[in-house]
Protein backbone atom coordinates (compact mmCIF):
# COMPACT_ATOMS: atom_id res chain seq x y z
CA UNK A 1 0.00 0.00 0.00
CA UNK A 2 1.07 3.40 -0.95
CA UNK A 3 1.88 5.18 2.21
CA UNK A 4 1.69 8.38 1.35
CA UNK A 5 -1.51 7.97 -0.16
CA UNK A 6 -2.88 6.84 2.94
CA UNK A 7 -1.33 9.69 5.16
CA UNK A 8 -2.56 12.34 2.48
CA UNK A 9 -6.44 10.61 3.28
CA UNK A 10 -5.80 11.04 7.11
CA UNK A 11 -4.50 14.25 6.67
CA UNK A 12 -7.74 15.18 4.76
CA UNK A 13 -9.84 13.65 7.17
CA UNK A 14 -8.47 11.83 10.33
CA UNK A 15 -11.81 10.58 10.64
CA UNK A 16 -12.29 8.06 7.82
CA UNK A 17 -13.06 4.29 9.20
CA UNK A 18 -10.10 1.79 8.61
CA UNK A 19 -12.68 0.26 5.91
CA UNK A 20 -13.63 3.51 3.78
CA UNK A 21 -9.68 4.22 3.88
CA UNK A 22 -9.17 0.87 2.34
CA UNK A 23 -11.45 1.27 -0.08
CA UNK A 24 -10.19 4.58 -1.17
CA UNK A 25 -6.42 3.11 -1.50
CA UNK A 26 -7.62 -0.40 -3.13
CA UNK A 27 -6.11 -2.35 0.10
CA UNK A 28 -7.41 -4.29 2.40
CA UNK A 29 -8.38 -3.14 5.82
CA UNK A 30 -5.79 -5.20 7.79
CA UNK A 31 -3.16 -3.37 5.98
CA UNK A 32 -4.47 -0.24 6.30
CA UNK A 33 -4.70 -0.80 10.19
CA UNK A 34 -0.66 -2.34 10.22
CA UNK A 35 0.59 1.08 7.96
CA UNK A 36 -1.29 3.18 10.57
CA UNK A 37 -0.08 1.67 13.51
CA UNK A 38 3.73 1.78 12.24
CA UNK A 39 3.71 5.43 11.28
CA UNK A 40 2.26 5.97 14.81
CA UNK A 41 5.42 3.90 16.34
CA UNK A 42 7.28 5.76 13.86
CA UNK A 43 6.28 9.33 14.96
CA UNK A 44 5.26 9.88 11.38
CA UNK A 45 1.90 10.74 12.76
CA UNK A 46 1.94 12.83 16.12
CA UNK A 47 -1.48 12.91 16.96
CA UNK A 48 -5.55 13.49 15.42
CA UNK A 49 -6.92 16.80 16.30
CA UNK A 50 -10.68 18.53 15.36
CA UNK A 51 -10.44 21.18 12.98
CA UNK A 52 -12.21 23.96 15.17
CA UNK A 53 -13.62 27.28 14.64
CA UNK A 54 -13.32 28.81 17.78
CA UNK A 55 -14.79 32.27 16.54
CA UNK A 56 -17.84 30.01 17.35
CA UNK A 57 -17.54 28.83 20.79
CA UNK A 58 -18.95 30.69 23.32
CA UNK A 59 -15.93 31.64 25.04
CA UNK A 60 -13.64 32.35 22.90
CA UNK A 61 -10.19 31.80 23.82
CA UNK A 62 -7.98 34.63 22.01
CA UNK A 63 -4.98 33.84 19.81
CA UNK A 64 -1.90 35.06 18.99
CA UNK A 65 1.16 35.08 16.82
CA UNK A 66 4.54 35.84 18.58
CA UNK A 67 7.63 36.53 16.44
CA UNK A 68 11.09 36.07 18.41
CA UNK A 69 14.22 36.96 18.12
CA UNK A 70 16.84 35.46 19.83
CA UNK A 71 20.23 35.36 20.36
CA UNK A 72 22.59 32.33 20.70
CA UNK A 73 25.53 31.36 22.69
CA UNK A 74 28.27 28.91 22.78
CA UNK A 75 26.17 26.77 25.11
CA UNK A 76 22.61 27.79 23.85
CA UNK A 77 21.20 26.38 20.57
CA UNK A 78 17.93 27.25 18.89
CA UNK A 79 16.67 23.68 20.15
CA UNK A 80 17.64 24.99 24.01
CA UNK A 81 15.37 27.33 23.75
CA UNK A 82 12.75 25.43 21.62
CA UNK A 83 12.70 22.94 24.37
CA UNK A 84 11.85 25.59 27.00
CA UNK A 85 9.31 26.99 25.13
CA UNK A 86 7.40 23.66 24.12
CA UNK A 87 6.75 23.31 27.73
CA UNK A 88 4.11 25.61 27.74
CA UNK A 89 0.49 24.71 27.29
CA UNK A 90 -0.47 28.04 25.84
CA UNK A 91 2.18 27.85 22.96
CA UNK A 92 0.23 25.65 20.60
CA UNK A 93 2.74 25.45 18.02
CA UNK A 94 6.61 26.83 17.86
CA UNK A 95 8.54 26.79 14.56
CA UNK A 96 12.16 28.16 14.20
CA UNK A 97 11.98 30.26 10.82
CA UNK A 98 13.73 31.94 7.96
CA UNK A 99 13.63 35.50 7.44
CA UNK A 100 13.38 38.41 10.12
CA UNK A 101 13.21 36.82 13.11
CA UNK A 102 13.92 33.28 14.43
CA UNK A 103 10.66 31.66 15.81
CA UNK A 104 7.41 31.39 15.26
CA UNK A 105 4.59 30.69 18.34
CA UNK A 106 1.30 30.37 17.90
CA UNK A 107 -0.46 31.04 21.64
CA UNK A 108 -3.46 30.36 22.82
CA UNK A 109 -4.93 31.64 26.15
CA UNK A 110 -8.31 32.36 28.15
CA UNK A 111 -8.37 35.96 27.16
CA UNK A 112 -6.02 39.06 26.10
CA UNK A 113 -4.77 40.13 29.32
CA UNK A 114 -3.81 36.52 30.24
CA UNK A 115 -2.32 36.01 26.49
CA UNK A 116 -0.36 39.41 27.17
CA UNK A 117 0.97 38.68 30.57
CA UNK A 118 1.77 35.08 29.45
CA UNK A 119 3.96 36.30 26.43
CA UNK A 120 5.16 38.88 28.85
CA UNK A 121 6.40 36.80 31.95
CA UNK A 122 7.65 33.73 30.59
CA UNK A 123 8.55 34.44 26.90
CA UNK A 124 10.37 37.53 27.40
CA UNK A 125 12.14 36.95 30.22
CA UNK A 126 13.86 34.10 28.75
CA UNK A 127 17.76 34.93 28.35
CA UNK A 128 18.30 34.25 24.92
CA UNK A 129 14.93 35.63 23.71
CA UNK A 130 15.99 39.44 22.37
CA UNK A 131 12.67 40.61 21.46
CA UNK A 132 9.09 39.57 21.06
CA UNK A 133 6.59 41.19 18.35
CA UNK A 134 2.78 39.67 19.16
CA UNK A 135 0.24 39.74 16.92
CA UNK A 136 -3.35 39.03 17.74
CA UNK A 137 -5.50 37.36 15.84
CA UNK A 138 -8.39 38.60 14.83
CA UNK A 139 -10.28 36.32 12.22
CA UNK A 140 -9.15 33.06 10.72
CA UNK A 141 -10.51 32.69 7.19
CA UNK A 142 -8.70 29.19 6.61
CA UNK A 143 -7.30 26.47 9.12
CA UNK A 144 -5.30 23.38 8.47
CA UNK A 145 -6.18 23.73 5.28
CA UNK A 146 -9.94 24.18 5.68
CA UNK A 147 -11.77 27.23 4.21
CA UNK A 148 -14.28 28.88 6.95
CA UNK A 149 -16.19 30.24 5.07
CA UNK A 150 -19.83 28.77 3.88
CA UNK A 151 -18.30 26.63 1.11
CA UNK A 152 -19.80 26.77 -2.36
CA UNK A 153 -23.55 25.56 -3.29
CA UNK A 154 -23.07 22.34 -5.39
CA UNK A 155 -25.16 24.53 -8.16
CA UNK A 156 -25.04 21.81 -10.74
CA UNK A 157 -27.92 19.88 -12.23
CA UNK A 158 -28.87 16.82 -10.53
CA UNK A 159 -28.65 14.48 -13.88
CA UNK A 160 -26.46 15.62 -17.19
CA UNK A 161 -24.97 13.88 -19.42
CA UNK B 1 -49.39 27.06 -29.52
CA UNK B 2 -47.71 28.41 -32.51
CA UNK B 3 -47.63 26.48 -35.47
CA UNK B 4 -44.35 26.46 -36.87
CA UNK B 5 -42.79 23.15 -38.64
CA UNK B 6 -40.62 21.19 -36.89
CA UNK B 7 -37.95 21.09 -39.53
CA UNK B 8 -37.61 16.99 -40.27
CA UNK B 9 -34.25 16.63 -39.32
CA UNK B 10 -34.77 17.80 -35.51
CA UNK B 11 -38.36 16.53 -35.51
CA UNK B 12 -36.97 12.98 -35.44
CA UNK B 13 -34.43 13.16 -33.09
CA UNK B 14 -35.92 11.68 -29.58
CA UNK B 15 -35.66 14.28 -26.62
CA UNK B 16 -32.39 13.15 -24.62
CA UNK B 17 -32.93 9.73 -22.35
CA UNK B 18 -31.89 11.51 -19.52
CA UNK B 19 -33.79 13.95 -19.53
CA UNK B 20 -37.24 11.73 -18.10
CA UNK B 21 -34.64 11.00 -15.25
CA UNK B 22 -33.53 14.00 -14.67
CA UNK B 23 -36.85 15.61 -13.87
CA UNK B 24 -37.61 12.13 -11.56
CA UNK B 25 -34.80 13.00 -9.38
CA UNK B 26 -35.75 16.92 -9.33
CA UNK B 27 -38.83 16.53 -7.94
CA UNK B 28 -37.52 14.80 -4.70
CA UNK B 29 -35.87 16.12 -2.03
CA UNK B 30 -32.70 15.36 -0.32
CA UNK B 31 -31.32 13.44 -3.56
CA UNK B 32 -27.37 11.95 -3.79
CA UNK B 33 -27.27 12.06 -7.49
CA UNK B 34 -24.48 9.59 -8.90
CA UNK B 35 -25.83 11.39 -12.48
CA UNK B 36 -24.24 14.26 -13.20
CA UNK B 37 -21.38 13.96 -15.98
CA UNK B 38 -19.26 17.24 -15.27
CA UNK B 39 -16.73 17.70 -11.92
CA UNK B 40 -17.88 18.58 -8.24
CA UNK B 41 -14.67 20.94 -8.40
CA UNK B 42 -14.74 24.61 -9.33
CA UNK B 43 -11.93 25.88 -12.00
CA UNK B 44 -9.01 26.01 -10.60
CA UNK B 45 -8.36 29.61 -8.94
CA UNK B 46 -5.89 30.46 -10.88
CA UNK B 47 -7.22 30.06 -14.56
CA UNK B 48 -10.59 32.13 -13.06
CA UNK B 49 -8.42 34.84 -12.08
CA UNK B 50 -7.34 34.82 -15.15
CA UNK B 51 -10.05 35.24 -16.63
CA UNK B 52 -11.39 38.25 -14.34
CA UNK B 53 -7.93 39.98 -14.69
CA UNK B 54 -8.94 39.57 -19.02
CA UNK B 55 -11.77 41.30 -17.83
CA UNK B 56 -10.42 43.56 -15.99
CA UNK B 57 -8.40 44.53 -18.83
CA UNK B 58 -10.99 44.84 -21.12
CA UNK B 59 -10.88 41.69 -23.60
CA UNK B 60 -13.83 41.47 -24.87
CA UNK B 61 -13.54 41.85 -28.40
CA UNK B 62 -13.68 38.68 -30.44
CA UNK B 63 -10.63 36.97 -31.02
CA UNK B 64 -9.04 34.98 -34.42
CA UNK B 65 -11.57 32.73 -36.01
CA UNK B 66 -9.11 29.79 -34.53
CA UNK B 67 -9.06 31.25 -31.59
CA UNK B 68 -6.00 33.13 -29.59
CA UNK B 69 -2.56 32.13 -31.69
CA UNK B 70 -0.89 31.59 -27.91
CA UNK B 71 -3.72 29.82 -26.71
CA UNK B 72 -3.00 27.39 -29.94
CA UNK B 73 0.88 27.44 -29.53
CA UNK B 74 0.18 26.30 -25.88
CA UNK B 75 -2.43 23.67 -26.77
CA UNK B 76 -0.02 22.42 -29.42
CA UNK B 77 2.87 22.13 -26.73
CA UNK B 78 0.09 20.14 -24.57
CA UNK B 79 -0.88 17.53 -26.61
CA UNK B 80 2.74 16.55 -27.54
CA UNK B 81 2.31 14.33 -24.34
CA UNK B 82 0.31 11.95 -26.21
CA UNK B 83 2.65 11.79 -28.80
CA UNK B 84 0.24 14.14 -30.81
CA UNK B 85 2.27 17.24 -32.85
CA UNK B 86 0.04 19.56 -34.78
CA UNK B 87 0.97 22.94 -36.26
CA UNK B 88 -0.92 25.91 -34.68
CA UNK B 89 -1.29 27.93 -37.47
CA UNK B 90 -3.81 25.36 -38.92
CA UNK B 91 -4.11 22.16 -37.55
CA UNK B 92 -5.81 23.35 -34.36
CA UNK B 93 -9.39 25.28 -33.75
CA UNK B 94 -9.90 26.39 -30.44
CA UNK B 95 -14.18 25.75 -29.95
CA UNK B 96 -16.90 26.81 -28.03
CA UNK B 97 -16.76 23.03 -25.51
CA UNK B 98 -15.93 19.87 -27.23
CA UNK B 99 -19.27 19.73 -28.35
CA UNK B 100 -19.18 22.77 -31.36
CA UNK B 101 -16.09 20.69 -32.28
CA UNK B 102 -17.88 17.40 -32.46
CA UNK B 103 -20.74 19.35 -34.29
CA UNK B 104 -18.39 21.12 -36.74
CA UNK B 105 -16.84 17.87 -37.47
CA UNK B 106 -20.32 16.48 -38.44
CA UNK B 107 -21.31 19.28 -40.90
CA UNK B 108 -17.65 19.44 -42.40
CA UNK B 109 -17.14 15.98 -42.83
CA UNK B 110 -20.34 14.17 -43.05
CA UNK B 111 -22.36 14.53 -46.53
CA UNK B 112 -26.65 13.38 -46.44
CA UNK B 113 -26.45 9.42 -46.87
CA UNK B 114 -22.88 9.01 -45.19
CA UNK B 115 -22.78 6.41 -42.63
CA UNK B 116 -20.77 7.49 -39.40
CA UNK B 117 -20.47 4.52 -36.95
CA UNK B 118 -21.02 5.31 -33.28
CA UNK B 119 -19.26 2.97 -30.62
CA UNK B 120 -21.73 2.87 -28.56
CA UNK B 121 -22.58 3.21 -25.46
CA UNK B 122 -21.19 6.71 -25.86
CA UNK B 123 -21.88 10.42 -25.00
CA UNK B 124 -25.36 11.34 -25.71
CA UNK B 125 -25.05 14.13 -28.87
CA UNK B 126 -23.03 11.98 -31.56
CA UNK B 127 -26.14 10.71 -32.64
CA UNK B 128 -28.26 13.91 -33.32
CA UNK B 129 -25.35 15.18 -34.34
CA UNK B 130 -24.97 13.05 -37.15
CA UNK B 131 -28.72 13.21 -38.28
CA UNK B 132 -28.58 16.47 -37.52
CA UNK B 133 -25.72 16.40 -40.54
CA UNK B 134 -27.78 14.67 -42.39
CA UNK B 135 -25.82 11.32 -41.70
CA UNK B 136 -26.88 8.08 -41.20
CA UNK B 137 -25.73 6.47 -37.65
CA UNK B 138 -24.41 2.95 -37.73
CA UNK B 139 -24.18 1.51 -33.77
CA UNK B 140 -21.24 -0.55 -33.01
CA UNK B 141 -22.16 -1.70 -29.44
CA UNK B 142 -19.44 -2.48 -27.30
CA UNK B 143 -19.64 -5.50 -24.28
CA UNK B 144 -19.21 -5.74 -20.60
CA UNK B 145 -16.92 -8.62 -21.40
CA UNK B 146 -14.57 -7.37 -23.73
CA UNK B 147 -14.28 -4.34 -20.86
CA UNK B 148 -16.13 -1.86 -23.62
CA UNK B 149 -12.87 -1.82 -25.10
CA UNK B 150 -13.74 -1.89 -28.96
CA UNK B 151 -12.51 -4.66 -31.13
CA UNK B 152 -11.47 -5.75 -34.55
CA UNK B 153 -14.67 -8.74 -34.12
CA UNK B 154 -17.02 -6.37 -33.28
CA UNK B 155 -16.48 -3.60 -35.89
CA UNK B 156 -16.58 -6.47 -38.47
CA UNK B 157 -19.85 -7.32 -37.42
CA UNK B 158 -21.63 -4.37 -37.05
CA UNK B 159 -20.90 -3.85 -40.45
CA UNK B 160 -18.55 -0.86 -39.81
CA UNK B 161 -16.27 -1.67 -43.40
CA UNK B 162 -18.99 0.17 -44.92
CA UNK B 163 -19.01 2.76 -42.96
CA UNK B 164 -17.53 6.47 -43.88
CA UNK B 165 -16.61 7.61 -40.63
CA UNK B 166 -16.10 6.05 -37.23
CA UNK B 167 -16.77 7.73 -33.85
CA UNK B 168 -15.35 6.72 -30.53
CA UNK B 169 -14.02 8.22 -27.25
CA UNK B 170 -12.00 6.65 -24.45
CA UNK B 171 -11.75 7.48 -22.04
CA UNK B 172 -15.84 6.49 -22.06
CA UNK B 173 -18.38 8.67 -21.00
CA UNK B 174 -21.01 6.25 -19.56
CA UNK B 175 -18.44 3.16 -19.00
CA UNK B 176 -15.29 4.32 -18.03
CA UNK B 177 -13.31 2.24 -20.38
CA UNK B 178 -10.06 3.19 -21.52
CA UNK B 179 -7.56 1.97 -24.41
CA UNK B 180 -4.39 0.97 -24.54
CA UNK B 181 -2.19 0.99 -28.15
CA UNK B 182 -2.35 -2.48 -28.49
CA UNK B 183 -6.05 -2.30 -28.24
CA UNK B 184 -6.19 0.77 -30.64
CA UNK B 185 -3.73 -0.48 -32.95
CA UNK B 186 -6.31 -3.04 -34.18
CA UNK B 187 -8.97 -0.62 -34.51
CA UNK B 188 -6.56 1.53 -36.81
CA UNK B 189 -5.56 -1.16 -38.90
CA UNK B 190 -9.12 -1.84 -39.85
CA UNK B 191 -9.56 1.94 -40.07
CA UNK B 192 -6.79 2.04 -42.45
CA UNK B 193 -7.67 -1.07 -44.55
CA UNK B 194 -11.43 0.53 -44.93
CA UNK B 195 -10.59 3.80 -45.59
CA UNK B 196 -12.30 5.04 -42.68
CA UNK B 197 -11.99 8.96 -41.12
CA UNK B 198 -11.71 8.84 -37.70
CA UNK B 199 -13.03 10.96 -34.76
CA UNK B 200 -12.02 11.02 -31.50
CA UNK B 201 -13.45 12.13 -28.40
CA UNK B 202 -10.56 11.97 -25.99
CA UNK B 203 -11.70 14.97 -23.13
CA UNK B 204 -11.33 12.58 -20.56
CA UNK B 205 -7.34 11.85 -22.01
CA UNK B 206 -6.70 13.41 -18.35
CA UNK B 207 -8.17 11.56 -16.47
CA UNK B 208 -6.60 7.88 -16.89
CA UNK B 209 -5.67 5.87 -13.72
CA UNK B 210 -3.95 2.50 -14.50
CA UNK B 211 -1.58 3.42 -17.40
CA UNK B 212 -1.18 6.52 -19.81
CA UNK B 213 -3.38 7.68 -22.34
CA UNK B 214 -2.85 6.90 -25.50
CA UNK B 215 -4.20 8.33 -28.43
CA UNK B 216 -5.22 6.56 -31.84
CA UNK B 217 -4.13 10.09 -33.84
CA UNK B 218 -0.70 9.14 -32.80
CA UNK B 219 -0.81 5.48 -34.28
CA UNK B 220 0.98 4.63 -37.53
CA UNK B 221 -0.99 6.17 -40.34
CA UNK B 222 -3.77 7.34 -38.68
CA UNK B 223 -2.98 10.93 -38.05
CA UNK B 224 -4.08 11.58 -41.93
CA UNK B 225 -7.44 10.34 -41.03
CA UNK B 226 -8.11 11.00 -37.52
CA UNK B 227 -9.45 14.56 -35.95
CA UNK B 228 -9.23 14.74 -32.08
CA UNK B 229 -11.23 16.68 -29.77
CA UNK B 230 -10.41 17.63 -26.38
CA UNK B 231 -11.46 20.37 -23.58
CA UNK B 232 -11.45 21.95 -20.51
CA UNK B 233 -14.42 21.01 -19.59
CA UNK B 234 -13.51 17.47 -17.92
CA UNK B 235 -9.55 17.63 -16.74
CA UNK B 236 -9.97 21.67 -15.53
CA UNK B 237 -13.26 21.48 -14.19
CA UNK B 238 -14.28 24.06 -16.93
CA UNK B 239 -17.45 22.83 -18.01
CA UNK B 240 -19.63 26.35 -17.71
CA UNK B 241 -16.20 28.35 -19.67
CA UNK B 242 -17.12 26.20 -22.69
CA UNK B 243 -14.17 26.08 -23.89
CA UNK B 244 -12.50 23.09 -26.43
CA UNK B 245 -10.35 22.26 -29.40
CA UNK B 246 -10.37 19.87 -32.06
CA UNK B 247 -6.59 19.10 -33.87
CA UNK B 248 -6.35 17.76 -36.82
CA UNK B 249 -4.69 17.84 -40.45
CA UNK B 250 -5.31 21.50 -42.15
CA UNK B 251 -8.00 20.35 -44.45
CA UNK B 252 -10.28 18.74 -42.10
CA UNK B 253 -9.36 21.30 -39.63
CA UNK B 254 -9.82 24.14 -42.16
CA UNK B 255 -13.35 22.96 -43.57
CA UNK B 256 -14.38 22.75 -39.88
CA UNK B 257 -13.13 26.56 -39.82
CA UNK B 258 -15.30 27.65 -42.51
CA UNK B 259 -18.62 26.20 -40.59
CA UNK B 260 -16.93 27.97 -37.59
CA UNK B 261 -16.32 31.09 -38.81
CA UNK B 262 -19.49 31.89 -39.92
CA UNK B 263 -22.16 30.03 -36.91
CA UNK B 264 -19.61 31.07 -33.59
CA UNK B 265 -16.84 33.71 -35.29
CA UNK B 266 -14.28 32.91 -32.15
CA UNK B 267 -14.78 30.91 -29.26
CA UNK B 268 -15.31 32.57 -26.00
CA UNK B 269 -12.57 35.05 -25.45
CA UNK B 270 -12.70 35.04 -21.67
CA UNK B 271 -12.46 31.41 -21.53
CA UNK B 272 -9.76 31.57 -23.85
CA UNK B 273 -7.73 33.29 -21.47
CA UNK B 274 -9.00 31.37 -18.79
CA UNK B 275 -7.61 28.33 -20.91
CA UNK B 276 -4.30 29.76 -21.42
CA UNK B 277 -3.76 29.96 -17.75
CA UNK B 278 -5.01 26.61 -17.01
CA UNK B 279 -2.38 25.07 -19.42
CA UNK B 280 0.87 27.12 -18.19
CA UNK B 281 0.27 27.22 -14.36
CA UNK B 282 -2.84 24.30 -13.22
CA UNK B 283 -0.82 21.24 -13.62
CA UNK B 284 -1.10 20.76 -9.82
CA UNK B 285 -4.71 21.30 -9.57
CA UNK B 286 -5.77 18.36 -12.48
CA UNK B 287 -3.21 16.58 -10.63
CA UNK B 288 -4.91 16.87 -7.40
CA UNK B 289 -8.17 16.37 -8.93
CA UNK B 290 -6.99 13.46 -10.42
CA UNK B 291 -5.83 11.63 -7.47
CA UNK B 292 -9.48 12.41 -5.72
CA UNK B 293 -11.04 11.18 -8.41
CA UNK B 294 -9.02 8.04 -8.53
CA UNK B 295 -9.52 7.21 -4.70
CA UNK B 296 -13.23 7.90 -5.47
CA UNK B 297 -13.06 5.11 -8.09
CA UNK B 298 -11.24 2.98 -6.14
CA UNK B 299 -14.01 3.38 -3.26
CA UNK B 300 -17.09 2.78 -5.41
CA UNK B 301 -15.80 -0.39 -7.16
CA UNK B 302 -14.59 -1.53 -3.68
CA UNK B 303 -18.11 -1.06 -2.76
CA UNK B 304 -20.07 -2.34 -5.76
CA UNK B 305 -17.91 -5.72 -5.31
CA UNK B 306 -18.47 -5.72 -1.68
CA UNK B 307 -22.62 -5.57 -2.46
CA UNK B 308 -22.18 -8.46 -4.65
CA UNK B 309 -22.85 -5.54 -7.60
CA UNK B 310 -20.64 -6.53 -11.34
CA UNK B 311 -18.81 -4.24 -12.71
CA UNK B 312 -16.17 -3.91 -14.98
CA UNK B 313 -13.28 -2.22 -14.03
CA UNK B 314 -13.20 1.27 -14.91
CA UNK B 315 -9.89 2.85 -15.92
CA UNK B 316 -10.48 6.73 -16.60
CA UNK B 317 -13.04 9.41 -16.78
CA UNK B 318 -15.33 9.58 -13.62
CA UNK B 319 -17.95 6.75 -14.39
CA UNK B 320 -18.48 3.41 -13.70
CA UNK B 321 -20.89 1.56 -15.21
CA UNK B 322 -21.92 -1.38 -12.92
CA UNK B 323 -24.69 -4.21 -14.12
CA UNK B 324 -27.94 -3.23 -12.48
CA UNK B 325 -28.86 -6.26 -9.97
CA UNK B 326 -31.81 -7.80 -11.46
CA UNK B 327 -31.17 -6.93 -15.05
CA UNK B 328 -33.73 -4.20 -15.74
CA UNK B 329 -31.69 -1.20 -15.33
CA UNK B 330 -34.96 1.25 -15.35
CA UNK B 331 -37.00 -0.35 -13.15
CA UNK B 332 -34.00 -0.29 -10.77
CA UNK B 333 -32.85 3.13 -10.64
CA UNK B 334 -36.12 4.33 -10.56
CA UNK B 335 -36.91 1.81 -7.25
CA UNK B 336 -33.52 3.00 -5.88
CA UNK B 337 -34.29 6.58 -6.64
CA UNK B 338 -37.67 6.04 -4.89
CA UNK B 339 -36.35 3.94 -2.08
CA UNK B 340 -32.76 5.96 -0.98
CA UNK B 341 -32.89 8.98 -2.78
CA UNK B 342 -29.70 7.97 -4.91
CA UNK B 343 -30.11 8.50 -9.10
CA UNK B 344 -27.61 6.88 -11.18
CA UNK B 345 -28.20 7.01 -14.97
CA UNK B 346 -30.18 3.81 -16.95
CA UNK B 347 -27.38 2.51 -19.17
CA UNK B 348 -29.52 2.43 -22.19
CA UNK B 349 -29.93 6.45 -22.24
CA UNK B 350 -26.01 5.93 -24.11
CA UNK B 351 -27.11 3.14 -26.75
CA UNK B 352 -26.63 0.02 -27.40
CA UNK B 353 -24.57 -2.12 -25.08
CA UNK B 354 -26.03 0.06 -22.26
CA UNK B 355 -29.04 -1.82 -21.08
CA UNK B 356 -28.99 -3.73 -18.05
CA UNK B 357 -26.23 -1.38 -16.88
CA UNK B 358 -26.50 1.88 -15.01
CA UNK B 359 -23.95 4.95 -15.23
CA UNK B 360 -22.68 5.70 -11.61
CA UNK B 361 -20.21 9.42 -12.12
CA UNK B 362 -18.08 9.66 -9.11
CA UNK B 363 -18.03 13.32 -9.63
CA UNK B 364 -18.92 13.41 -5.99
CA UNK B 365 -17.15 14.57 -3.18
CA UNK B 366 -16.77 11.06 -1.00
CA UNK B 367 -19.11 12.21 1.72
CA UNK B 368 -21.73 11.87 -0.35
CA UNK B 369 -20.36 8.48 -2.12
CA UNK B 370 -20.04 7.61 0.99
CA UNK B 371 -23.75 7.95 2.27
CA UNK B 372 -24.98 6.67 -1.50
CA UNK B 373 -23.07 3.06 -1.24
CA UNK B 374 -24.48 3.13 2.53
CA UNK B 375 -28.01 3.86 0.78
CA UNK B 376 -27.27 1.10 -1.81
CA UNK B 377 -26.27 -1.23 0.07
CA UNK B 378 -29.25 -1.13 2.74
CA UNK B 379 -31.57 -0.88 -0.71
CA UNK B 380 -30.26 -4.11 -1.79
CA UNK B 381 -30.37 -5.69 1.80
CA UNK B 382 -34.35 -4.94 1.71
CA UNK B 383 -34.84 -6.23 -1.39
CA UNK B 384 -33.52 -9.23 -0.67
C1 LIG C 1 -17.49 12.24 -23.93
C2 LIG C 1 -17.84 13.67 -23.89
N1 LIG C 1 -17.55 14.45 -24.93
C3 LIG C 1 -17.85 15.75 -24.94
C4 LIG C 1 -18.48 16.35 -23.87
C5 LIG C 1 -18.82 17.82 -23.96
O1 LIG C 1 -17.78 18.57 -23.50
P1 LIG C 1 -17.71 20.16 -23.62
O2 LIG C 1 -18.14 20.70 -22.31
O3 LIG C 1 -16.28 20.44 -23.92
O4 LIG C 1 -18.60 20.57 -24.73
C6 LIG C 1 -18.80 15.57 -22.76
C7 LIG C 1 -19.51 16.19 -21.61
O5 LIG C 1 -20.17 15.55 -20.82
C8 LIG C 1 -18.47 14.21 -22.76
O6 LIG C 1 -18.75 13.42 -21.71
Amino acid sequence: MDRRELLELLRENARYSTADLARQLGADEEAVETAIAELEAEGVIRGYKAVVDVEQLDDTPVRAFVECNVALDRETGYGDIAQRLVKFDEVRSLRLVSGDYDFALEVEDDSMGALSRFVSEQVAPVPEVTQTVTHFIMTSYKEGGIEFGDGDDDDRLSVTP
Amino acid sequence: MSEFRIADRVASVPPSGIRRFFELAEEMDDVISLGVGEPDFTAPWRARQAAIDSLERGRTSYTANRGMAELREEIAGYVERYDLSYDPDDEVLVTAGASEGLDLAFRALVDPGDTVAVVEPCYVSYRPGVTFAGGEVLSVPTRAEDGFELTRDLLERSGAADADLLVLCYPNNPTGATMDREGLAEVAAFARENDLTVLSDEIYAELTYEGEHASIAALPGMRERTVVFNGFSKAFAMTGLRLGYALGPADAVGAMNRVHQYTMLSAPTTAQYAALTALRKCADDVGDMRDQYDRRRRFVLSSFEEMGIDCVEAEGAFYAFPEAPGGDAEAFAEDLLEAERVAMVPGTAFGAGGQGHLRASYATGIDELREAMARLRRFLDAEQ
